[in-house]
């Protein structure tokens, strides 16, 4: 029997980037709000301080951040006609745990979708005809439009400190900036960070090619800087260890360098660690939540009323909570009926390797969001007609660091092991580079999320399953930009160049980035999405999942940080000037 | 930290309900909560390495050792670059991973049943590394021994070890616990993190794997050589611990 504690005004499940967002806003408005943490408390000094944060083993091999499957996994198949069996050791995504989330081992690239972006459907349409999109592609525009959306991508921008250059201020095309962005309000708060040798050959051969290559936008500082909030952000040290990590130098945008320190100083908030949240308790009419149950590490049961329940872990823990807790209609691949699970996309990266002859690199100077890129192949950047495929990415010399256990390139022809190995390591680790394809990843009608009906977690819930594979829109798309990126490359003169464009079948086995999403989209229609365009569930109106990737509609070329933070700005806005004034539905079904 | 130093470092969720559950249960909320008001900030939150010292095999048997220290030795050979995988302390490194979490998939998702399903959905064997590593050691000298007149994998010519490394690589030798290729992709994978690791955990030993590629390890600041292009990065490594030359003698 769960024992029940005195009741609070906000219920936040998941203490990351949308829960420390929600968790702020709500508590400076004078709520009494109480945060729910599956994992520990982190903070910069005492869990990943400078001196000890560079362990290569740790972090990347033993994955000493995440989440570890023995906690909770998913079970995963290519096909429905598939048995899906357990993620039994990450590898493909890393889910984030404890307080920070994925915030804290990011690695920092901070992009803003594209205004045609947040009405693919009508935009492909409009342009190519209705003919043009395969028959079981579930795309949808999102009920937010990129106008509405651009001062809210400014508040995180600006929360985090963003090191970039524009390339559209108000409408005006800037030079050196990203000439296909969106408008922006405002400059990035800080410059450009420095580059390293190898991003410079990049930048040099895509504009002998003919592109406009610009500097990725950063959450890893150029310089030192202080957010809205006050809090301190150090400068970036190019140090090399930074995605699958945390930034012992406070100079990666985290939950913990932008937000935590602030929040904390409210009375009126609180945050329980090590509390895994069980389900979202409803009243008899199902319409309303009432209280949250979550389990404590003894593994006694605790009930936590609330009035309002925010919805923040990360993407499929966000599904797999409101099919556990029975809030809107799961999802039937069979009939194309339901939502919840619906439009589970992921992202299509594909990349060029090359090796120089002669030219030292030095690959372990890098940031997490280093580097130098070109957008010209993203979204409906280019003309689509007569490719067979829509969709596309950035690309870019997006290396991160060569940490050596999982870095160690060597000409195509070189043994695995032996003296040949060894040789070749040495002769090529500091002369080689990885060069990138982001691409995006739509959504279809046989990929999705629903529950395990065989494999358990610890507390005896069924598992997420993840059916998920390729289609071949996003191979050809995965084609075509990787050959165009290697166009660039050989521009640079590698004395070897291999090129390795994304092909199925999809698989857990190998990382590719953690940017999962859809499952509870976002829309206009209740019977395509689960929540409507104020991130408030369309069956129990006091749940809100703000903002976290499992609100996309599908996945766009870029990462989803940026849009998932300015979701979580316009939630909260929506909450505190709609919902506060009149607790209910704020878009009528 | 010690079980009973976090146990103490523990605090309760809330007063009352903490009685409670001392009284009825006899220990403590296992849940902690941190109050607005105050920034939480706890010593060892986490859990660093335990920098592994000089000593007798935890796991590894003497036989079992001399077997990894041969095996990891061909897979990096000593040359004139400088020593191998055993000079660098790959065995070490691999024997104190199979004695702690790593040996027996303690953070891993282990609950059966086990399919064999599609390469696509990863490993799926109830099999440990630690039984891994001991079922198919005992394997491969059971399998040398009878094909090269009852020597040791140890106790074969570097050409020989070389020819069974390579035919376990390929497939082409089924080991007798049914490993094989799978038991070679491990032990090949387990010694490049030894050898390139952070000398802390074992391996890596005065830094020889980093030194070889020119790796500076965990360095923590580069923004004076950002922006020097197309030169070689002038200083030596350092690992968690520093570097030996830090340190005092005695």
């Amino acid at each position: 029997m769960a024992k029940k504690l005195p009741a609070k005004d906000v219920v936040i499940i998941g203490l990351g980037w949308t829960g420390s967002i929600l968790g702020y806003e709500m508590a400076k408005a004078g709520l009494e709000v109480v945060a729910l943490e599956r994992g520990p408390w982190r903070d910069t000094a005492t869990a990943f301080p400078s001196t000890y944060a560079q362990d290569e083993l740790r972090y990347d091999f033993h994955h000493d951040l995440f989440v570890q499957t023995k906690q909770t996994t998913l079970t995963f198949r290519n096909k429905a006609d598939q048995t899906a069996l357990p993620i039994r050791s990450w590898a493909s995504f890393l889910p984030g745990n404890g307080v920070g989330g994925a915030g804290v081992h990011w690695g920092g690239q901070t992009w803003r979708f594209l205004p045609t972006d947040f009405r693919l459907r009508s935009h492909l349409k409009e342009r190519y005809g209705k003919k043009f999109l395969p028959q079981d592609m579930t795309i949808q525009d999102w009920p937010v439009n990129y106008d509405e959306l651009e001062a809210y991508y400014d508040r995180f921008e600006k929360l985090c400190g963003i090191s970039g250059k524009a390339g559209n201020l108000r409408g005006q095309i800037q030079g050196g900036g990203n000439p296909f962005e969106g408008w922006r309000s405002d400059e990035y708060p800080t410059p450009p960070m420095k580059q390293p040798y190898g991003a410079m050959l990049f930048a040099d051969a895509a504009r002998k090619v003919g592109h406009s290559p610009f500097p990725m936008p950063a959450a890893t500082l150029s310089q030192a800087y202080v957010n809205p909030l006050g809090m301190r952000l150090g400068q970036c040290t190019f140090c090399g260890f930074c995605d699958k990590f945390g930034c012992g130098n406070y100079a990666k945008s985290s939950p913990q360098t932008c937000v935590l320190p602030a929040l904390m100083r409210f009375p009126n908030f609180s945050v329980r660690t090590e509390s895994e949240v069980l389900r979202i308790n409803l009243d008899g009419t199902g319409k309303r939540a009432t209280s949250v149950t979550y389990v404590d590490t003894s593994g006694e049961e605790w009930e936590q009323p609330g009035d309002l329940i925010l919805l923040c872990a990360f993407s499929f823990f966000n599904v797999q909570l409101m099919l556990h807790s029975k809030i809107g209609t799961p999802y039937d691949p069979q009939t194309g009926q339901g939502v919840v699970g619906r439009n589970y996309a992921y992202q299509t990266v594909s990349g060029v390797n090359i090796i120089f002859k002669d030219k030292i690199l030095n690959p372990f100077i890098a940031a997490g969001a280093s580097g130098m890129m070109v957008d010209d192949y993203n979204g409906d950047n280019f003309d689509h007609s007569g490719l067979g495929f829509v969709g596309g990415g950035y690309m870019g010399a997006t290396q991160t660091g060569a940490r050596p256990i999982a870095t160690r390139p060597v000409p195509a022809d070189t043994a695995k092991w032996g003296s040949g190995w060894k040789r070749a390591t040495a002769e090529t680790y500091r002369k080689a580079l990885r060069l990138t394809v982001h691409g995006s990843c739509y959504s279809y009608r046989d990929c999705f999320l629903d529950l395990d009906p065989t494999y358990k977690d610890r507390f005896d819930r069924p598992l997420m399953r993840m059916t998920f594979d390729f289609h071949d829109n996003e191979l050809k798309m995965s084609d075509h930009l990787t050959n165009r990126l290697a166009d660039i490359a050989r521009a640079m003169n590698p004395s070897e160049i291999a090129v390795a464009p994304r092909k199925g079948p999809y698989t857990v086995t190998v990382y590719q980035s953690t940017h999962n999403t859809g499952g509870t989209a976002m829309g206009t229609d209740p019977t395509t999405s689960v929540v409507n365009r104020y991130c408030q569930s369309w069956d129990v109106s006091n749940v809100f999942i703000p903002g976290g990737a499992s609100v996309f509609p599908q996945n766009h070329g870029y990462n989803p940080t940026d849009t998932v933070g300015a979701l979580a700005f316009w939630t909260a806005d929506a909450i505190m000037t709609k919902y506060l004034k009149s607790p209910g539905p704020l878009v009528q079904s | 930290m010690s079980a009973s130093s976090e146990s103490i470092s523990r605090r309760n969720l809330l007063a009352s309900t903490a009685i409670l559950l001392v009284t009825i249960l006899g220990r403590q909320a296992y849940s902690r909560t941190y109050s607005g008001g105050v920034l939480p900030w706890e010593p060892s939150g986490t859990q660093p390495p335990v920098p592994v010292r000089p000593g007798p095999w935890l796991y590894f048997t003497t036989d079992e050792a001399a077997t990894v220290d041969a095996i990891v030795d061909r897979l990096i050979p000593p040359d004139g670059s400088g020593p191998g995988g055993k000079g660098a302390g790959c065995a070490v490194f691999i024997d104190r991973q199979l004695a702690g979490s790593f040996g027996d998939s303690r953070h891993l998702y282990m609950h059966p049943p086990f399919a064999n399903g599609t390469p696509s959905q990863g490993p799926q064997s109830p099999i440990v590394p630690k039984e891994r590593y001991r079922t198919s050691l005992a394997a491969l000298d059971e399998y040398c021994k009878a094909t090269f007149a009852g020597k040791s994998f140890a106790a074969l010519s570097t050409a020989q070890q070389d020819q069974v490394l390579s035919a376990l690589e390929k497939g082409e030798i089924k080991l007798s616990d049914g490993s094989g290729k799978e038991f070679f992709e491990s032990i090949l994978q387990n010694t490049m993190e030894g050898f390139f690791a952070d000398p802390i955990y074992g391996g890596n030993r005065d830094m020889i794997g980093w030194r070889l590629i020119g790796f500076p390890g965990a360095r923590y600041d580069y923004r004076d050589w950002i922006e020097r292009y197309n030169e070689t990065y002038p200083l030596p490594p350092v690992g968690i611990m520093g570097r030996a030359d830090w340190n005092t003698p005695g």
